[in-house]
């Protein structure tokens, strides 16, 4: 994997020049996909298997690294933190590579001034598997241009020294790298060093405390709601209520009499006011009369009448011989369906911004900083190096702070002041203008042999944009795919022995912004497969676990999957036999390359179901930080049960509804099984993706117990008895 | 109008529309940015609070209710080099993930600590009813039945 160059290059002193070898990661062997066009079948390859390398801007010199003079290492990361841990995992790839205490080193989110902007954003659980050679590699490299330096310095060869927490020593002569960098003009690169093997690894593999605990338990001020800038404005802003509806006039003048306010703003479809304080804004806004046109009122049942497997644009995105004829008595059919899901993070989108002499600086919570950059650049006619972004720690991302068109509304009004404004969504405005989860609709379809083997499976299913029409992706990637890849996450059916099996996505896109939700499509399609095929089991007369391992391939993928299905069934204790009113339910799952399988144990009381113990068996390749996939794991199986029985999003008189916590049910602590398990397997060399294929089976393990107890089988989310 | 209140245990004063919300005191006049905006409408329980003592949402309280009272924040919930029992718990079990909510969190329990100083699952589960979108209710019922053995034996 390393790279060689021979080349030295000037770098500034106490920087230091960072080459990684940016490879590729394969993970996995592919499937039988057959597209109607090779390319499309080669994107679609890449986005199921492959971790994709690190791509933004900043692969040159001395932008990763900085060394303070207190001895410590400052890492500008070009992931965001946001909970998943990945600040952590990579304090502890650098501390190990370079020598260095974990207490040594500092992870910040590169402002991108810096000149380090990810081409990739932050999502797809794909920090720490991406950058997991590249980050090893600049470690090291920067480890031996510091030994360099100081075998010059110490007049000593380089062979003679040791390097341990950030001080390097020959024989009784020490010097701290600060020491050794203050003193360097210009630093020799030399080729990138061989990595060192895992057992030599101090941090990596070990479940060391997260480095963000301490300022997370004592409330320090490090999220973007916190930032603040010198004489700043706030503001708040009136956007439409109703889907679809455009801004036709507004009346301000009661509302410019209000305490507090400077300036109220008026653009296209969006009034903001902007005050001394938050509150005066809000008294102010609540003044202003829009008069909205609404062309049309929307209807849940249109939404869901658009959604139905059959309509819109079809897409195979798995084919392996016959199809099925639906005409076939013996084929057994069912459908199944999911809601519209909000993120419902608990920050805020917003951000601060200040324009000024042809300069912005936005401070803000984004998954996307270079997607922020470009827009707040465009939007003002800026050039791109004249916007700085600066991403502070997030208030919880799932796939929301991947849209931040708030970030250029900030910017357009402080622009009008000219003074520092920073404007955030009411919780009305989150629920309302959230790039929610789409709706999907499915039909699943099998035959089952004389033997009670499945012949045939088939998942038919519909859904809204995930992939499609996102800033993130290019507009062309849907005419070039035919489909939306991560709508079809999860959707492809993972047990490949089975003779004739296929997928068909049709897909459209609704009248309000649906998006990437944590999984992406991977929840509500684990729901519909594992659903059917514990039904299946069920009409076969077989054990779940017996006729999943049955269907199973032999390659890495099916042997991999099969490790955590035995795992999970073996530490639950798994029996598929409902006693009174409490059964177990078993489910499993394959997403970008991880396998996941859960045992969950429900009881039904006066038809309300609770879950009281899940057992995880998680395949996450090389857990750089254990206890943080853990942590991962556990925080998706909760999201999962929250997701699978509690949320829901209506449309009711033409609006997305409701717009507070409480009636947008979530699962809370009563809700949380009072046992979590996790078990991990490390099936593969690297680090695969983690915060998200665990979210994977739980909708559908819970169903399978419900089944066991009552005789019911629950298709539609979230599931509710009675 | 002005208003008279103590702050983590220190006299203070502002001169603000009594009806503000006590939360947009703390954080934009005091700059006490360690409880958290989150609904605004007392539905998430980010902005948790004390009041003499009492879990306070603090977005749904109008300062002039604080007037001649002893408000304590997260950044206040420690006294001196002592970490409080909570956040103590709140590290050995190593709650957090992204963080926002956790202040909200740790200011519900040690309300709810002084009321019930060894709670049952039962109590947690009727008492903490905060919103942590990462879900970290796991560990955080296991910290804060952790919280409770710390209290046992130091007092």
């Amino acid at each position: 994997m390393s790279k060689t160059d021979k080349k030295s290059k000037r770098i500034s002193r106490r920087k230091f020049l960072v080459r990684g070898g940016l490879g590729t990661i394969g993970v996995l062997a592919l499937g039988t996909y057959i597209f109607r066009n090779p390319m499309r079948r080669g994107i679609l390859e890449m986005a199921e298997t492959m971790v994709p390398p690190y791509s933004g801007k900043g692969t040159e010199p001395n932008l990763w690294f900085e060394i303070t003079s207190e001895n410590n290492l400052v890492l500008h990361s070009s992931k965001v933190e946001m909970g998943q841990g990945t600040f952590t995992g990579f304090a502890q790839i650098v501390a190990d590579e370079l020598d260095m205490d974990i207490s040594q080193i500092i992870v910040k989110a590169a402002e991108t001034s810096r000149g380090i902007v990810d081409g990739m954003s932050t999502g797809g659980s794909l920090s720490v598997a991406s950058l997991w050679i590249p980050l090893r590699e600049m470690a090291a490299t920067m480890r031996e241009m510091i030994k360099i330096k100081a075998a010059g310095q110490l007049g000593v060869d380089i062979s003679a020294l040791t390097t341990a927490d950030g001080v390097v020593t020959a024989g009784d002569k020490t010097v701290t790298y600060a020491e050794v960098a203050s003193k360097v003009e210009e630093w020799e690169v030399p080729k990138t060093p061989e990595l060192r093997p895992m057992k030599d690894y101090k941090f990596i593999g070990k479940p060391i405390p997260r480095i963000d605990l301490e300022a997370k338990v004592m409330g320090d001020p490090i999220f973007g709601m916190d930032a603040e800038m010198e004489d700043m404005l706030h503001a708040a802003v009136i956007r439409p209520e109703h889907i679809g509806a455009t801004m036709k006039s507004a009346d301000t003048s009661e509302a410019e009499k209000m305490p507090g306010v400077i300036k109220i703003v008026k653009k296209d479809n969006w009034v903001g006011v902007i005050a001394n304080s938050y509150p005066e804004a809000l008294a102010a806004k609540r003044k202003i009369r829009v008069d909205w046109d609404v062309p049309r009122i929307w209807t849940e049942e249109e939404i869901r009448e658009m959604l139905t497997v059959g309509k819109g644009d079809k897409m195979i995105t798995q084919k392996q011989g016959e199809a099925l004829v639906v005409e076939d008595e013996n084929v057994i059919s069912m459908e199944f369906s999911s809601p519209l899901g909000a993120h419902a993070q608990i920050e805020p989108n917003g951000a601060v911004a200040h324009v000024k002499d042809g300069k912005a600086t936005i401070i803000i919570s984004t998954q996307v900083i270079g997607v922020t950059q470009k827009q707040v650049a465009k939007a003002l006619g800026l050039k791109l190096e004249d916007v700085n972004v600066i991403c502070t720690y997030l208030g919880g991302g799932f796939g929301r702070r991947l849209n931040t068109s708030h970030a250029v509304q900030a910017a357009e009004m402080s622009i009008e002041v000219g003074k520092p404004v920073k404007y955030f969504f009411t919780r009305k405005e989150e629920f309302q203008h959230d790039t929610f989860r789409p709706p999907t609709h499915h039909i699943m379809r099998g035959k089952l042999d004389e033997q009670g083997n499945l012949e045939s499976l088939e998942h038919h299913y519909a859904s809204g944009d995930v992939a499609i029409n996102s800033v993130i992706m290019p507009p062309i990637m849907s005419t070039v795919l035919g489909t939306d890849f991560g709508a079809m996450r999860g959707g492809n059916i993972m047990y490949r022995k089975v003779a004739n099996h296929r997928a068909i996505q049709w897909h459209t896109t609704l009248p309000f912004a649906t998006s990437w939700w944590r999984s992406l499509g991977l929840l509500a399609n684990t729901f519909a497969i594992e659903s059917f095929i514990d039904e299946m089991a069920l009409t076969a007369g077989k054990n779940p676990v017996d006729f999943r391992l049955a269907m199973l391939d032999d390659d890495s993928y099916g042997a991999r999957t099969k490790k955590v299905i035995e795992l999970a069934a073996e530490k639950a204790n798994y029996s598929d036999k409902a006693e009174g009113n409490r059964a177990m339910g078993f489910a499993a799952s394959i997403d970008a390359g991880a396998p996941c399988a859960q045992v969950v144990e429900v009881t039904v009381e006066n038809n309300e179901i609770k879950v009281h113990k899940v057992v995880c068996a998680f395949d996450c390749g090389i857990a750089v930080n254990p206890d943080q996939v853990i942590a991962q794991c556990e925080g998706s199986i909760i999201m999962g049960i929250s997701g699978s029985m509690h949320e829901k999003m209506t449309i009711k008189d033409g609006q997305l509804t409701p717009t507070i916590y409480g009636p947008y049910d979530m699962a809370l602590m009563r809700n949380t099984p009072k046992e979590i398990e996790v078990h991990l397997i490390q099936g593969a060399d690297v680090p695969l993706p983690v915060g998200e294929p665990p979210l994977g089976p739980i909708g559908a393990a819970i169903g399978n117990a419900v089944r066991r107890i009552t005789g019911k089988r629950l298709t539609d989310l979230p599931m509710i008895l009675g | 109008m002005k208003i008279s209140f103590n702050i983590n245990g220190a006299p203070q004063s502002v001169d603000v529309d009594g009806q503000t919300p006590l939360l947009w005191v703390v954080r934009d006049i005091l700059d006490l940015k360690g409880t958290k905006f989150g609904c605004g409408k007392a539905a998430c329980g980010a902005c948790t609070l004390h009041v003499n003592g009492e879990a306070v949402r603090s977005c749904s309280y109008a300062v002039k209710y604080a007037a001649g009272k002893e408000v304590t924040t997260i950044e206040g919930l420690s006294s001196g080099e002592n970490m409080h029992p909570v956040q103590q718990a709140w590290i050995e079990e190593i709650v957090p993930q992204c963080g926002y909510c956790q202040p909200g969190f740790m200011m519900a329990t040690a309300a709810l600590l002084n009321k019930i100083p060894n709670p049952t699952d039962e109590d947690i589960d009727n008492n903490i009813v905060n919103i942590c979108r990462c879900a970290t209710y796991y560990r955080m019922r296991k910290a804060i039945h952790r919280a409770a053995e710390i209290n046992n034996t130091t007092s």
